[in-house]
């Protein structure tokens, strides 16, 4: 009886969150639209990405890495937009095969550590206790070592590599990821809702699940754009200290690196690669200030 | 008072034994071993067995770190195997390089942010303010080897004005400490921006101008004052991102610092350098986290009390 009490309440519940939800995805689109810069940068990720997926299919790696002595250091012309390298490469090609590098390492390190972050910090804000104290504790001592250091040690031990540098971004983005979801978390479980749906009988999980996550999900979404950004510049500096990618893959930290000998005399090898990573980093924090101002009411 | 300070004092225990305990195990962990690394690929595996031996390497890992950790806490942080010296005493003369470049880095970022946030939250939502956000945005997402670069070639390249490498005059340290400072003052630009912002919104200020008090007042004596330690508290966090990224810094202007010390030592898998250059920083970062919180403590007694009630 009772349990059948709790069951329709507990739909009626679902269903007045799942209605604000979904009239405030709505208000949050529509809010986000008027944001003309990041609307643009939106448009420029996507451009970014297709250009990544059908560069793939375009060019096979060999291409990428093959060398023609014959057309070596050509300065950026009409037949090579950004020029050709010291193993006559053409720059512009390898720098649109880089994004599928970058994006990756960006999009993958996000999905981990949301994933892990999450569950980090959902489980510490709502178990409490010795168990948040303590695993609170390790997230901030993590944040104690510089991050650039910390992921250098992690490559040390892992190697050079996709692994190595996926693995040093997650590690040094989830205690970041874990904070923030605590404290969202914390704060929407004190809300009035989640006190009545408890009331009601809704087990734990499911009240994680259908009424603090939804509501967190705004400023977690945030926090991973801003992420993505971050791993972007991270992995690209890895590559460029020699610690991540190596040549002669065109990944664009890596990319500099290469060209670094020839700062002097073929400074294009070194400036495009590096506008391609500001332009993408760029674009992914753009995004995340346009959500920041979309999703608060106040500025709405 | 004197209870929170030593509580805050007490407080760096765990988390020196927490990041010590995390970096050693993780380093532990590295492909080969002392042997391999210190006497190369020539010796007979009896040779590496003694090797090992006599530095210990063949006890159980819990033995290894306590014995380390009561060498580090004195100064000892081991012998690096490639090179027949001291850890410390390769990376102590090391660090003042790096410390100065990330210590003026910081410095400047904020005398480059904070004005600059002042000025934005106060013109908010004027061209002024989109303006300097925009641009805050931009160095914020440039990856500061490519700037360090972008400015050698202006700078020295081109111009001539300043050298691109080495060390010596103070010349030297203009270029690696832009390339540290200018996203560091971006973040710095923002932050103090929506910290003001913030406080504008809290109650005393309405009290203020409700009593009358002019907005010069209101935004030079009150405002700024109650901004200043949480923008001090996040400048003292950014300069671990700093003391980070000045190995960044040191590679593109070939400064002796840390970073090449540390980048040598992973190429030549010498753990002892690279586990001792961690501790040294990340100790270095804590210490200057305590120091800001037990001033943050003295300053401010709304922190205190809550720090009490936690």
């Amino acid at each position: 009886m009772v349990t059948k009490r709790s069951k329709k309440r507990e739909e009626k519940l679902v269903k007045a969150a799942v209605e604000t939800g979904g009239s405030q995805t709505r208000d949050i689109i529509r809010a986000f639209m008027k944001h003309k810069v990041s609307v643009v940068a939106l448009v420029v990720l996507v451009i970014i990405l297709i250009a990544a997926i059908v560069s793939g299919f375009i060019f096979s790696e060999e291409q990428i890495t093959a060398i023609t002595a014959a057309a070596r250091l050509q300065p950026p012309s009409l037949e090579h937009w950004f020029g050709t390298d010291a193993f006559g490469r053409d720059v512009f090609a390898r720098t649109v095969y880089g994004a599928r590098y970058s994006l990756f390492f960006g999009l993958t390190t996000a999905a981990l550590s949301l994933v892990i972050g999450t569950a980090i910090g959902s489980a510490c804000a709502y178990l409490g206790g010795t168990f948040d104290i303590v695993v609170m504790r390790i997230m901030d001592s993590l944040v104690c070592i510089p991050s650039l250091l910390l992921m250098l040690a992690l490559v040390a031990v892992i190697g050079r590599g996709m692994h190595g540098i996926i693995i040093a971004l997650v590690v040094t983005s989830v205690p970041g990821t874990a904070r923030i979801v605590r404290s969202i978390v914390i704060g929407v479980v004190q809300n009035e809702y989640v006190e009545a749906a408890r009331a009601a009988g809704v087990t734990t999980p499911q009240i994680i699940w259908r009424h603090v996550l939804p509501n967190a999900f705004g400023p977690i979404l945030v926090n991973i754009l801003m992420n993505i950004s971050g791993s972007i510049i991270s992995a690209s500096s890895m590559s460029f200290l020699g610690m991540g990618i190596q040549p002669p893959t065109p990944e664009w930290g890596a990319m500099i690196n290469d060209a670094l000998p020839l700062i002097r005399t073929s400074p294009y090898l070194i400036v495009f690669p590096g506008i391609a990573v500001l332009v993408t980093s760029l674009c992914f924090n753009l995004l995340g200030d346009g959500l920041t101002d979309s999703l608060d009411p106040h500025s709405r | 008072m004197l209870k929170y300070m030593i509580k805050r004092i007490l407080f760096i225990i765990p988390s020196v034994f927490i990041v010590s305990v995390l970096t050693f195990v993780v380093l532990s962990l590295s492909p080969g071993t002392p042997g391999q690394a210190a006497l190369g690929i020539n010796a007979t595996q009896e040779q590496i067995d003694a090797f090992n031996h006599s530095v210990g390497y063949d006890r159980p890992l819990p033995e290894r770190y306590i014995d380390y950790m009561a060498g580090a806490l004195q100064g000892d942080f081991g012998e690096s195997y490639t090179q027949h010296n001291d850890v410390a005493a390769i990376l102590i003369p090391k660090f003042p390089t790096t410390l100065t470049v990330a210590f003026l880095a910081v410095l400047f970022s904020a005398a480059l942010g904070i004005p600059i946030g002042v000025l934005a939250a106060l013109k908010k939502g004027t061209a002024v303010d989109v303006g300097t956000t925009t641009i805050a945005l931009v160095f914020a997402s440039i990856p500061s080897f490519w700037l360090g670069l972008m400015l050698m070639l202006l700078f020295s390249l081109q111009l001539g004005i300043l050298p691109s490498h080495g060390i010596g005059t103070w010349k030297n340290l203009v270029l690696p400490v832009a390339t540290l400072a200018l996203p560091s003052a971006a973040y710095v630009a923002r932050m103090v921006r929506i910290t003001m912002l913030d406080e504008f919104n809290q109650d005393y200020v309405r009290t203020a101008r409700a009593k009358g008090a002019s907005e010069n007042r209101i935004v030079f004596i009150h405002v700024i004052r109650n901004a200043m330690m949480p923008v001090l508290t996040n400048l003292g966090m950014s300069f671990a991102g700093l003391l980070g990224g000045a190995i960044i810094a040191e590679q593109v202007f070939g400064l002796p610092g840390f970073g090449s010390a540390i980048l040598n030592a992973i190429n030549m898998k010498d753990t002892p350098i690279v586990l001792g250059a961690t501790l040294f920083l990340s100790f270095t970062y804590m210490i200057i986290m305590l120091v800001l919180d037990l001033v943050n403590a003295l300053l401010n007694p709304k922190f205190r009390d809550s720090i009490e009630k936690a």
